[in-house]
């Protein structure tokens, strides 16, 4: 191994103790002089508090009047709500924190090696100066069910239109009883006819808008020797019309597909219509046939993923949470990455490792208290996660979408008040918390020795 | 890369285009890619921002990629609205201030106390400095309730000072962690010189670390600036008439969908500040971020 030298470091002392003199006094005052500001506010706004709460979740209620032991406490791990909101956080501890890192490694080792990355580094990590809350309205915009309005349905409605694209007629209805709907979802004569006869597909409940520009005065066909001929139209036509009835002014629907089935249940032939809606088959052997329209006709356009639904609302805002913390983690990483030795790199290149045994062997192992870092962090700022959760998510999916910050807050100031419940909220948050705590001093004391 | 070190290297690559081209092409993929995820990352942004441009008639009903293919749509009309909007103009007025004075304050004190934990005397120094790196995680949800009581009796409930007092409070232990770890590798020789010339702590604080711990205040200043001007949680628990604008939109968001016409354009608006924070002191930010978590 090339490069590696060890140092030793001569361990840092701190000021020596500054002489035994008689100002040691003085300078204990001073001390406390520019001490007592800070040591102020950490009382009043963060110890006092803390100890306020730990007391105020064991009484019932508002206040100390009633002692209520750990009946709270109880309550977190009985209530649907809450349990609820233990369980989507436990995904998002679960899910985010590797999430986050593993992106963030992916796009610092990818930028490493491009020209413009500061502009994909600054692009990615923009999010991250906006507020989660202001992020979440962006995401919940982005979010909306209907497919003309929301981006992501937008985006997936016109992929999945090439695949199966919404029928030419979505909304159609048989206009009178001669006709049925099929269980498959098309639309057919009710009785099967015979060669000769006339088959009448009247439809209604068509928009204006839905009918064809090129649609002619639809027209009730001659009977045909040896065929069946019929008529698609618009059964409809200002003022109502005789249903079952082509009638004046009433459009013909061209472009459909008319399909025909035998006795059997075969299917023997289709044939689009005209502008004036007719068709025809010709050259039919005898017998009886059912006349229909496929189901493909009356495929509903795709109605949009329900996103801010009960059921898809935690991964929603989960995707959310990514899109912010992604460049956090991509710049710290990156950092990370360029403090390692070149030349351990290139001796294992030297000795004929290949690039991803270069990332996986040396890369990664010396980036691993960075990437722990990364991790941690975002492990702390997942399990307080209220600002994003409570934008994205409908009021009416909160209990679904629900997690242990938000749970507290509407515990306490949403509408209910119950601070003996939400003090114990807070308090398990914070127990939540501690392992991290005692994580951060170990590596203070690590870096002050 | 250097007009220099490209002089130097243009003897070696002054051949073959060929090379060029294969070391192009092997990147190209890569390129694409990150071409493609940094547009991914745009979107919302940019959504927002088009979403706000639409007249309130077309905004309920229209997606905001229309606005490309009929640009006459566009209008500012929502923004003048919102700015003549009573509540949301002094929605944004309060988010100023109480950002503005949960920057100053926080770094004010924690700046005094960063310096006497780094440069003075007095028993028990580390252990006490300790504890407040401790504090450093306890969430602010274990405060809401006290504070919403105590602001309450004091008098001070739903002030935009209340507020700022809070801010003040919790950002604190990160602030006094940073600037002491700043301040302690302030050459030794320059505090013991002014000592020795007799100026008194006060005047060392103010003429010597102040101005050198410049670069570690600005991080903290762009830091606790975003994180006051961003938050939702407080506000909407310690007020109730004193609305930021984070808090101002949250109230609009009940009607979500027919009221777009509002809530694009002051989410942008709160949203457009920080960001020009952002690019303007980016390296600053980059720095504190580096120095809250690497280090």
């Amino acid at each position: 191994m090339s490069g590696a030298s060890i140092t030793a470091e001569p361990p840092v002392r701190e000021a020596p103790p500054a002489g035994r003199d008689p100002g040691r006094w003085r300078q204990y005052g001073i001390a406390a002089i520019f001490l007592a500001p800070a040591a102020f506010f950490l009382i009043v706004w963060i110890i006092y508090p803390a100890i306020y709460t730990f007391v105020q979740s064991l009484f019932r209620g508002s206040g100390f009047g009633e002692f209520a032991g750990i009946d709270n406490y109880k309550a977190l791990f009985t209530s649907d709500n809450l349990l609820t909101a233990i369980k989507n956080n436990a995904i998002w501890v679960a899910v985010v924190p590797a999430a986050v890192t593993a992106i963030g490694l992916l796009f610092a080792v990818l930028t490493e090696r491009i020209r413009w990355s500061v502009a994909f580094k600054t692009v990615v990590f923009m999010p991250l100066a906006v507020s989660a809350f202001a992020a979440g309205v962006t995401w919940r915009i982005m979010y909306q069910q209907e497919p003309d309005r929301g981006a992501i349905n937008a985006a997936i409605g016109s992929v999945q239109g090439v695949f199966s694209p919404a029928g030419v007629l979505s909304e159609a209805a048989p206009s009178s009883d001669q006709l049925k709907t099929t269980s498959g979802g098309g639309i057919q004569l009710a009785n099967p006819i015979s060669t000769g006869d006339v088959a009448k597909l009247g439809l209604t409940r068509i928009r204006s808008t839905e009918v064809p520009a090129t649609a002619k005065q639809a027209v009730q066909p001659e009977p045909l020797q040896g065929g069946i001929t019929g008529v698609v139209w618009r059964d409809f036509k200002p003022g109502g019309g005789t249903p079952g009835k082509v009638e004046q002014e009433e459009l013909g629907l061209p472009g459909v597909t008319v399909e025909i089935t035998n006795a059997q249940g075969d299917k023997v032939a289709s044939a689009k219509s005209a502008d004036d809606g007719t068709f025809a088959f010709k050259d039919l052997p005898e017998g009886q046939y059912t006349v229909g329209i496929g189901a493909s006709t009356f495929a509903k356009p795709f109605g949009g993923v329900s996103w801010l639904g009960a059921k898809l609302i935690t991964p929603a805002v989960i995707i959310s949470y990514i899109w912010i913390w992604a460049g956090f983690s991509m710049v710290v990483i990156a950092a990370g990455l360029a403090a390692i030795p070149r030349e351990t790199l290139e001796a294992a290149r030297t000795d004929g490792a290949t690039e991803w045994q270069v990332f996986r062997r040396v890369t990664v192992p010396q980036l691993m208290p960075v990437l722990s870092v990364v991790f941690i962090t975002l492990l702390i700022n997942v399990l307080k996660v209220f600002d994003i959760v409570i934008a994205v998510a409908p009021q009416s999916v909160q209990d679904d979408a629900n997690v242990i910050a938000l749970a507290m807050w509407r515990t306490s100031f949403g509408g209910v008040s119950d601070f003996g419940l939400g003090s114990a909220i807070a308090v398990f948050l914070f127990i939540l918390v501690i392992p991290i705590l005692a994580l951060n001093i170990k590596r203070f004391r690590t870096e002050a020795a | 890369m250097t007009a220099a070190t490209a002089e130097a290297q243009r003897p070696v690559g002054e051949e073959k285009f060929s090379t060029k081209l294969v070391r192009f092409l092997s990147k190209a993929p890569i390129q694409i890619l990150l071409v493609v995820v940094g547009i991914l990352w745009l979107v919302p942004t940019v959504g927002l921002f088009l979403t706000s441009l639409f007249s309130p008639t077309d905004i309920n009903t229209l997606g905001w990629w229309e606005i490309f293919s009929k640009p006459s749509l566009a209008t500012l009309d929502n923004y003048r609205e919102i700015w003549h909007d009573q509540s949301i103009r002094s929605a944004f007025w309060t988010t100023v201030w109480i950002s503005v004075g949960g920057t100053v304050l926080p770094i004010i004190v924690a700046a005094l106390a960063g310096y006497a934990f780094a440069w003075l005397e007095f028993p028990g120094r580390d252990w006490i400095f300790i504890i407040v790196i401790a504090l450093l995680v306890v969430p602010l949800q274990m405060a809401l309730i006290p504070m919403f009581r105590l602001y309450s009796d004091v008098g001070i409930f739903d002030t935009k000072l209340s507020l700022i007092l809070f801010h003040t409070g919790f950002g604190l232990p990160f602030a006094i962690f940073l600037l002491r770890n700043f301040f302690i590798g302030i050459p030794r020789e320059l505090l013991e010189a002014a000592r020795i010339d007799g100026a008194s702590e006060f005047r060392i604080f103010f003429r010597l670390i102040l101005p050198l711990g410049l670069p570690a205040i600005a991080s903290l200043a762009i830091f606790q600036f975003l994180w006051t001007w961003n938050d939702l949680l407080v506000a909407l628990s310690l007020a109730r008439d004193t609305q930021p604008l984070t808090v101002a939109i949250f109230s609009q968001l009940r009607q979500f969908g027919n009221n777009l016409e509002l809530i694009a354009p002051a989410s942008f608006v709160s949203l457009i500040v920080p960001l020009a924070v952002f690019f303007a002191f980016q390296r600053y930010f980059v720095q504190g971020l580096l120095a809250g978590s690497v280090k």
